[in-house]
């Protein structure tokens, strides 16, 4: 049997999805910029996808800049912003996607100043934080919707709020939210919005950044005058439309909800010794992450993939650093049961057989893994300075 | 990154895996901040390694060099164990990704340790 529950890292395409892109590849193949009646053709197709698109957030379609990822849309609004705005201090959080991090890093380099806010144990970032580090010299405030190791749903209408009353910019990273978290752009009050077409059944290789009428930003790839003189480069008209038709599918929330309700009952119930990482309540309806203590992440992940189940985890030991999850540490989780986390991200492709296969293997592969630590109890772990780097 | 059949295989099915009743040695090396504790435990009959067993925290890599090490040193003298260097580890594994070669230092580490604990309880 294959399961996949890693939707969080990228999800399966709908088959109207695909259908929708189909003709736009060998039939419909103009250039949306060119004159002629193909390159029209394009256009017109390019320009629904982006009024179809703009609908489900309530924005307007020239707000909608077409980019090539999540990535690149998180790229193009904190650079952009930066690059546009006298002031140079940002604000984000400690459980940003790399995207931002690096972003962020990229532009301490450049002599700016950026402030990581903290989180609590659920992994909410700290409000009264935000308010205090708030400066006239802030020009951004960037602050994920929902986190995509934990999936805790960040508080984005109370921070937009504080924003505003400080006249700040604020920009949120949507990428796992976009669907399954109601937002509209105006009611939120949200200045720029990341999102991302391969999280939500929708193909690779694009996303969009949301920019509201009027904002200052300045474009990070230079060429010709697409996108509103946004993002140059020829458009992506096929995906796009791939994008649009995904955005505008049942997201299925409520199932999805049940079954990761099932899937935390029925591992709380079935193993002991673990920790649920992330709020409970405040949680997207697709992410269950679990610490099983006395054993590590990608030990687990490994023997889980032999039995055809696809998962990810927030292990230092699978990533290409060797540092645990900066997520899961700042929300106080000491590094060892950091170590022992894995996440399963849900879709609506899931169904109740293939969790019980996966709660039957996973309790299998805990206890085999179990069998070869040294640690039995909290007790036997013992943390020692780091000797080296890890 | 990716790990190659032997690992896979070893991480699967480790050797030698389990306590050990009254071990003559013991060596317990790593840091579980890093995420890899390994626990050796030796049995020595004539200067010679008759029994050893492991008990591994840590990931894919380091349940494989903990077991391949066991398997090394397993029938060798103190002296010719304690020539294992973590290179042997690693080349008995028919090599390591290169962020992964820290756990073929611990199994080579904890080897050393286990042998060193011997001969520490056996002098007093």
């Amino acid at each position: 049997m294959k399961v996949y529950m890693d939707n969080s890292a990228t999800t399966q395409m709908d088959k109207a999805v695909l259908k929708a892109m189909l003709p736009y590849f060998n039939k419909q193949y103009g250039n949306a910029s060119s004159l002629h009646q193909m390159g029209r053709e394009a256009r017109k197709a390019l320009e629904k996808a982006r009024s179809d698109i703009a609908k489900t957030i309530n924005a307007d379609p020239e707000e909608i800049i077409f980019t090539s990822g999540g990535t690149e849309s998180d790229n193009l609004a904190l650079k952009g912003v930066a690059a546009a705005n006298q002031g140079k201090h940002i604000i984000t959080s400690k459980i940003e996607h790399p995207a931002i991090m690096s972003s962020c890093n990229t532009l301490s380099k450049q002599g700016y100043k950026i402030t990581y806010l903290n989180v609590d144990s659920c992994g909410i970032v700290d409000l009264k934080q935000l308010e205090k580090e708030i400066t006239k010299d802030t020009i951004l405030v960037s602050i994920m919707a929902a986190n995509n190791e934990m999936g805790a749903i960040q508080p984005i209408e109370d921070i937009s709020e504080i924003c505003k009353k400080h006249e700040v910019l604020f920009h949120t990273d949507a990428v796992q939210a976009f669907t399954k978290v109601p937002i509209d752009v105006k009611e939120l009050n949200i200045d720029l919005m990341s999102i991302s077409s391969h999280k939500i059944h929708g193909p690779k290789g694009i996303g969009a950044l949301f920019v509201k009428k009027g904002t200052k930003i300045k474009r990070q790839m230079d060429g010709g005058g697409h996108e509103f003189k946004l993002r140059a480069g020829t458009e992506n008209v096929a995906s796009a439309v791939g994008f649009a038709v995904a955005a505008n599918l049942d997201p299925k929330v409520k199932q999805i909800k049940e079954l990761q309700e099932e899937l935390i009952k029925r591992i709380e119930y079935d193993i002991k010794d673990i920790k649920l990482n992330g709020p409970r309540k405040q949680r997207l309806c697709n992410n269950v992450n679990f610490s099983f203590k006395f054993i590590e992440g990608e030990a687990l992940l490994m023997l889980l993939d032999q039995k055809g189940i696809c998962i990810s985890t927030g292990s230092a030991c699978a990533s290409k650093s060797l540092e645990p999850s900066h997520v899961l540490i700042s929300m106080g989780i000491d590094p060892v049961t950091s170590h022992g986390s894995i996440r399963f991200s849900l879709s609506k492709f899931n169904t109740r057989r293939e969790l019980d296969y996966v709660v039957r293997n996973l309790k299998e592969v805990v206890e085999k893994l179990r069998r070869m630590s040294p640690f039995k109890g909290d007790k036997d772990i013992k943390i020692k300075e780091k000797e080296w780097e890890c | 990154m990716e790990y190659n059949k032997r690992i896979i295989e070893l991480f699967t099915n480790p050797k030698n895996m389990g306590e050990m009743k009254d071990p003559d040695g013991v060596g317990k090396v790593g840091n579980p901040i890093c995420g890899d504790v390994m626990h050796l435990f030796i049995n020595v009959k004539d200067n010679k390694i008759a029994d050893i067993k492991f008990k591994t925290f840590g990931c894919v890599a380091a349940i494989a060099t903990s077991s391949i090490v066991t398997e090394l040193a397993k029938g060798k003298t103190l002296e010719e164990a304690e020539k294992i260097t973590n290179a042997d580890v690693a080349k008995a594994l028919g090599g390591l990704p290169p962020i992964k070669m820290h756990c073929s230092v611990l199994a080579q580490q904890a080897l050393k340790a286990a042998i060193k604990d011997y001969r520490e309880k056996k002098t007093k």
